[in-house]
């Protein structure tokens, strides 16, 4: 499939609204995981960073039909899913810094970036941990009588854990309100799909629970949107569960510096065919929108990362006591 | 004072912090309707609705999980994991999630969970339903562990668990169920976290218990007793954060300590008593310092082999009489 030729539908009204609002938080993830990728290979941030780009339709779709209120956990893959939840980028550079101003203080880093007033619940470094704590968050807005709901985003390396299978079972049983997203992006770190995932789909698992599944093609971000409002309406509906399978592509390696001897140049030269954010861009011109309305974007985000990158440059590190800190909510003193 | 049962405790605490508090809700296996593998959650699905007292299905790492869920967004899970050696299968949720949560996002998030679980050997129960976790645990930031050896401490320490607002875990003893003791009918009553206590004063030895452990060095201490040898027996009952001031207070009364555990002796939470006791009591000790432990091998089904396995009161009794006497 090439670049534009899905877009069915002209754009034009609330439609072409919605597409210019999607295409700026594609651009405002893209252009993070790059800067994020020249901080790393500049050598400013410790530790190893594992980025999204080429994916940036599924964090957007999903999350652009959710509320404040509403949950997501996200993946170790996961600074498009808390950008695109409305997570700020000086505290989410500030952390990959290892900088006291830093989401966790510096105590996380990239794969543990939480801001609970926005209901990140957590990325993770874990695979198929989010997805039980998901189906706790929705189980329990529900019986606060809260109408929020909860989707939690997982990789097909995720799906052969154990933890997916009982969170899906667990949602089910209780029809709970969460959205379970799998992003199959080719590869599980350095093993491609056809290597550990026996079925062509995903999808076909949601049969096994009793919940509805939905495969979607991650090139169209407003697709993958559609495909999302009936989820996202039926968990908040009353509903219960539903699994989404949007196909998408991982970009770069597992993490910054990988080498992917494991990849095929040929599938590395398709990306520019699979890109998001270029597939909207040609939707949108046909829409007539000006190129320099387009490229402000880029620049808008651009102009926020240089606040936040020197912002959070300049930031202390933490004291190296500030170790012993945020263990307990309620530290026992030891008996004098 | 009521007399209550240990088993009886647990619901008696699991009820009045339930009727308490609307956030609590109470999940595990079999807790619902069939009332509780030991009748420990029996009538408790009946007053508080199935929607705050859930069987869920076998699975602790997902309904572990979704508890750390409902605690990350305002409610104050207790789970119940009905044999402490399913710890093993949740343990990325407890490990990974649970206590790491609050450090990991740098306090923004509490993790206000209790989980309840029945350990011990002595049933016959065999490898996999015998075992006693309080060493593992232990050993993970951001975790409490209390180990109640008495009905009142039941009671008094699961509620202090269930209103902390940290992940505590309640280590039960499947061998105490049937123990009674009277304890005050109040429900304002709770015990402090981290706290040991003396069970017995004595002035020739310390024995250093807890769980199942604190009876059989209460039963050795009757026996050195007839042959005029008083041992002093503080029960722990607070893994972490370990109460180390009143055992160090106590050796450095009576000069000679013995550890005694059901678990395995290496790693285990003697070898922690042991270290502390050695480097704040070194001048006060008469004597080294011995562990009652049981071999390092699982806890093994037939009568006879759990008997060898697990410190009977004579080991130890004869363990402490040889530290007074030599």
């Amino acid at each position: 499939m090439s670049a534009g030729s899905s877009s069915a539908t002209a754009l034009d009204g609330a439609r072409l609204d919605l597409a210019l609002a999607l295409h700026e938080q594609m651009v405002r993830i893209r252009r993070f995981e790059e800067r994020v990728a020249e901080l790393f290979a500049a050598g400013e941030l410790p530790g190893f960073v594992h980025l999204s780009i080429g994916q940036e339709s599924v964090a957007v779709g999903v999350i652009d039909l959710l509320r404040e209120s509403d949950y997501i956990t996200a993946t170790h893959r996961g600074h498009g899913h808390i950008i695109a939840k409305g997570a700020r980028f000086h505290p989410m550079i500030a952390e990959l810094m290892g900088r006291a101003t830093g989401y966790c203080r510096g105590k996380g880093g990239s794969m543990h970036i939480f801001d609970v007033g926005l209901g990140v619940l957590g990325a993770n470094g874990i695979l198929g941990a989010g997805q039980p704590i998901a189906v706790g968050a929705a189980f329990s807005a529900r019986l606060q009588g809260r109408d929020d709901v909860a989707v939690t985003f997982f990789g097909e390396g995720a799906s052969a854990q154990g933890a997916v299978h009982e969170a899906m079972n667990l949602a089910a049983v209780w029809r709970a309100p969460v959205v379970f997203v799998a992003e199959v992006n080719g590869f599980a770190e350095l093993t491609p799909y056809d290597v550990h995932v026996p079925i062509p789909s995903l999808a076909a698992r949601g049969a096994a629970y009793g919940i509805p599944a939905t495969v979607v093609d991650g090139l169209d971000v407003l697709a993958v949107r559609d495909a999302a409002e009936g989820c996202i309406a039926r968990a908040r509906e009353g509903g219960g569960p539903s699994l989404l399978e949007v196909r998408t592509l991982r970009w770069h390696g597992h993490y910054e510096g990988d080498p992917q001897r494991y990849r095929d140049p040929a599938e590395l030269a398709r990306r520019a065919d699979v890109d998001p954010i270029a597939h909207l861009v040609l939707a949108l011109r046909e829409a007539g929108v000006p190129d320099d309305r387009i490229a402000s974007a880029a620049e808008r985000a651009d102009a926020d990362l240089d606040v936040a990158v020197a912002t959070a440059r300049a930031d202390p590190l933490p004291a190296p006591e500030d170790a012993l800190d945020h263990v307990y909510a309620t530290p026992i003193e030891p008996r004098r | 004072m009521p007399e209550l049962k240990y088993y009886a405790a647990v619901q008696q605490a699991l009820a009045e912090e339930l009727r308490r508090d609307p956030s609590t809700i109470l999940l595990g296996e079999d807790i619902g309707a069939p009332g509780g593998i030991y009748a420990e959650t029996r009538g408790l699905q009946d007053e508080f609705g199935a929607e705050r007292v859930l069987d869920v299905p076998a699975g602790e790492l997902g309904f572990l999980g979704a508890a750390v869920g409902c605690a990350l967004t305002g409610l104050r899970p207790i789970v119940e994991i009905s044999f402490a050696d399913f710890f093993p299968v949740c343990m990325d949720q407890l490990v990974n999630q649970a206590a790491k949560v609050r450090y990991m996002s740098g306090g923004q998030a509490s993790v206000p969970l209790t989980v309840v679980s029945f350990g011990g050997g002595g049933l016959n129960a065999g490898p996999q339903h015998s075992g006693t976790y309080e060493a593992w645990l232990g050993s993970m930031p951001g975790l409490k562990v209390v180990t109640p050896a008495t009905p009142g401490d039941v009671k008094g320490l699961l509620k202090s668990a269930i209103r902390d607002d940290d992940p505590v875990i309640v280590l039960l003893h499947k061998g105490l169920l049937q123990m009674r003791e009277d304890v005050p009918d109040d429900g304002d009553r709770t015990l402090p976290l981290g706290r040991a206590e003396i069970r017995r004063p004595g002035e020739h030895v310390t024995l250093v218990a807890w769980s199942g452990g604190v009876r059989r060095a209460l039963s050795a201490a009757d026996d050195l007793a007839a042959r005029g040898i008083e041992a002093e027996v503080v029960d722990l009952r607070s893994i972490q954060p370990l109460d180390v001031a009143t055992v160090v207070d106590s050796v450095c009364r009576t000069h000679r300590l013995v550890v005694v555990q059901e678990t395995i002796g290496f790693s285990g939470i003697g070898a922690e008593v042991v270290a502390e006791v050695t480097r704040q009591a070194f001048d006060y000790l008469d004597a080294p310092i011995e562990r009652v432990a049981p071999p390092f091998t699982p806890v093994p089904f037939s009568p006879p082999l759990e008997r060898f396995h697990l410190p009977e009161p004579a080991d130890i009794a004869r363990c402490a009489e040889e530290l007074v006497t030599t």
